[in-house]
């Protein structure tokens, strides 16, 4: 039998690729939008007074987080899975006609459901709780798809050639029963068309209406051991699968360290999910469970930094490539910033940082250094990575990679800086009292003073934006003005492909 | 064992769901029963206030404004006593929020008053100079869901034993019987008798005329809803 490369199938890869931009796209416009609706309250009426219902913060919040979850970096999940399982499985996706048939019923049953959240969210159909805000007919659509995505992969794992599973593959399926297990539990609701009146009538009002299995505290403890971990099996263990496959791969290095990466992974996956506690810190959950909360934040720690360490690490010896290589910066800058973040969190789960910290803009702040710094950067870079080889041609611009990075990174900076400081400013003004015991601020102080720093972000995100759209124009360009390459492009890297 | 399980998928997948569902099973469970027990004082709500609810959460208030007060001084003197969990045991689902762009609005019933609320949906910087609210002016214009309400207290007095149409007791001794419509058109006349009262403090003549109407615009039900925040 002749020893000739495998010829992998990245059809599925590519249609997730350009949701990814798409939806990443949307979701930051939003978020711009949203940004100077703070600064500049007039921008609630963007689109006229008679559509206001539909442009106002209060609806575009939600469709925000969702579209930057659920769209840019659930696609960007998707897309990586799509290219990087066959490669470590060192199977095809072509060689199993099933598994082709699943990855494109994910993909355009994916497509509906990112409709419906659209439409309902805009018209105000939502169940209010945090990046669980779908009635229950898209819950279940999006428990479908999310079903698909674990047949295709355990399919693929399935039919592997590559009998041990690559560490990315770990991180991979941890995403899938983590997101699985947290998404069935926390939107548990019961529809109310099925209740029926004493005299006699059912199917009353919106067929679409739900309410919660679990009532107030409760309800408040599930969604909170659901939202803190929707961004650990959303956010941090599918991102930190990327990286580990990308960044050995761009660069040519091996990973630093196996051990550090066996605790690393046990150790996040039985830490993360105790630390949403600390979002309920001074509520009306025990104190032992916000006690937990606080302290297991800071022990996550350990693991985040283990995954953190072990990629800066892999570039022992080879800090050439990252003035060299605007790919090689993009992912030594996710990895700084997923530090950065995960000793930010712990500091603010810290009880005495929280009663400040909390409902305040430092949250804000927090959440934006890991979206922007390390998610964003991280799912750019694995697509800066993947279009050569999945469309066999050179990327179109290099030093417009780089001119983007910095007008990203500038973007990520003024970010979180001005919102440091509104948050803490904010924090100080509602606790401060004057020497008679009276509160210092009415509230509507503590509202005004923020307007310098809400304009800084707005810039700070329009920044972003712009280098996203660059980032977009590049991969376009690539994808249509360069010549085909004969084969796939190879990398530098002595790992085989 | 690390290597064993790296070649045994399924085996693999069965560890990672032991290991991350431990934490759900300890930090959850234990006051799950404890936790959805009311206070004395905490009744269910009306077919109007929970119409005004729908509203609240079609609307995203919760984005900006939280319902939990904190025991801290600066939190209890502007806001009012800190919070307890029984008096969430009705909230489905609870509202306490992540981020204060606006106050806290756990207690708003004690110390805003119906046409306040009015003024401030129409024109938020009117009655707060400086205010970052947009105006929400299609709640004028809008009309509540009641029917959906009326659904939702069926169901949750069914499933959850919401006590409706029973005595519950109050603060000072007393008791209060929150009611529930036997059919479709008897929880509208009731929804309207209360939408009347609130009707009566606001200014707008449009939403005089429409209540008179026999119609209850969602400005009404929400500031029900607001009203009742005590």
């Amino acid at each position: 039998m002749v020893n000739r490369p495998l010829e992998y199938d990245y059809t599925i890869a590519k249609m997730f690729m350009l949701t990814t931009i798409l939806l990443g796209i949307v979701g930051m416009l939003i978020g711009v939008i949203l940004a100077f609706q703070l600064a500049f309250p007039n921008f609630n009426l963007i689109l006229g007074e008679g559509l206001a219902e539909y442009t106002n913060f209060s609806r575009l919040r939600p469709l925000h987080t969702d579209a930057v979850i659920f769209g840019f970096t659930l696609s960007g999940v998707f897309a990586t899975w799509y290219y990087v399982g066959q490669r470590v499985l060192k199977v095809s996706m072509a060689e199993s006609r099933l598994l082709m048939f699943l990855g494109k019923l994910h993909f355009w049953l994916y497509i509906v459901v990112v409709a419906a959240v659209v439409v309902s969210l805009l018209a105000g159909v939502t169940t209010s709780k945090e990046y669980a805000e779908f009635e229950w007919p898209i819950d279940i659509a999006v428990v479908l798809v999310w079903v698909i995505f674990g047949a295709s992969i355990f399919g693929l794992i399935g039919i592997r050639r590559e009998k041990s599973l690559y560490i990315s593959v770990w991180y991979y399926i941890a995403t899938f029963l983590g997101i699985a297990m947290l998404y069935l539990f926390n939107n548990m609701e019961i529809p109310t068309m099925f209740a029926t009146s004493a005299a006699g009538e059912s199917g009353i009002g919106s067929w679409y209406h739900s309410v919660s299995m679990y009532s107030g505290t409760n309800d408040a403890l599930v969604q909170w051991w659901y939202g803190h971990n929707a961004v650990a099996f959303g956010f941090t263990v599918p991102i930190v699968a990327m990286i580990y496959y990308f960044l050995p791969k761009e660069s040519g290095q091996a990973i630093y360290s196996y051990k550090l990466s066996l605790l690393s992974f046990w150790g996040l996956m039985f830490v993360y999910l105790w630390a949403g506690g600390h979002h309920l810190l001074y509520s009306t959950v025990p104190d032992w469970m916000q006690t937990m909360g606080s302290i297991f934040s800071v022990i996550l720690i350990l693991p985040s930094w283990g995954s953190a360490i072990n990629m800066l690490l892999t570039m022992k010896g080879e800090w050439q490539q990252v003035a060299a290589s605007p790919l090689i910066k993009f992912m030594i800058l996710a990895s700084t910033f997923y530090m950065f973040s995960t000793l930010e969190g712990p500091i603010q789960a810290i009880k005495s940082v929280n009663a400040i910290a909390h409902f305040t803009d430092w949250i804000i702040g927090h959440v934006h250094d890991g979206v922007l710094g390390w998610v964003g950067f991280m799912i750019m870079a694995a697509l800066y990575h993947m279009a050569p080889r999945v469309f066999k041609r050179e990327i179109y611009s290099k030093s417009l990679m780089a001119a983007q990075f910095w007008i990203q990174t500038l973007g990520v900076v003024l970010y979180f800086t001005s919102m440091w400081i509104a948050g803490i400013t904010q924090g100080m003004m509602w606790r401060a009292h004057d020497e008679f015991g009276n509160l210092a601020y009415s509230f509507i102080d503590t509202v005004t003073v923020l307007h310098p720093y809400y304009t800084i972000r707005g810039v700070g995100g329009l920044l972003y934006l712009v280098g996203f759209l660059m980032f977009a124009y590049n991969i376009y360009k690539t994808m249509s003005a360069r010549p085909v390459e004969e084969h796939e492009l190879q990398n530098a890297s002595p790992m085989g492909a | 064992m690390f290597h064993w399980l790296e070649k045994h998928p399924f085996f693999f997948a069965v560890g990672v769901f032991l290991v991350i569902s431990f934490a759900g099973l300890i930090e959850i469970l234990p006051n799950f029963a404890q936790a959805s027990r009311p206070v004395i004082g905490t009744a269910p709500y009306s077919t109007l206030e929970l119409a005004g609810r729908h509203v609240y959460i079609k609307n995203s208030c919760n984005a900006c404004h939280s319902q939990l007060i904190r025991p801290f001084k600066s939190e209890t003197d502007r806001y009012g006593h800190y919070s307890l969990s029984g008096e969430y045991a009705y909230d489905r689902p609870f509202l306490w929020g992540s981020k204060r762009t606006g106050p806290d609005l756990m207690r708003v019933g004690n110390y805003r008053t119906t046409d306040w609320h009015e003024n401030h949906m129409k024109n938020p910087p009117s009655v707060v100079p400086g205010s970052v609210m947009p105006a929400f002016r299609w709640l004028f214009t809008n009309k509540a869901d009641i029917n959906t309400a009326f659904a939702e207290q069926l169901t949750v007095a069914q499933h959850f034993s919401v006590p409706y149409n029973q005595p519950v007791p109050m603060k000072d001794g007393t008791t209060k019987v929150v009611k529930m419509g036997s059919s479709i058109a008897d929880a509208n006349a009731i929804a309207l008798q209360e939408a009347k009262v609130i009707a009566a403090d606001m200014r707008d003549q449009d939403v005089k005329d429409a209540v008179a109407r026999g119609e209850i615009p969602e400005i009404v039900a929400l500031i029900a809803y607001l009203n009742s925040l005590k």
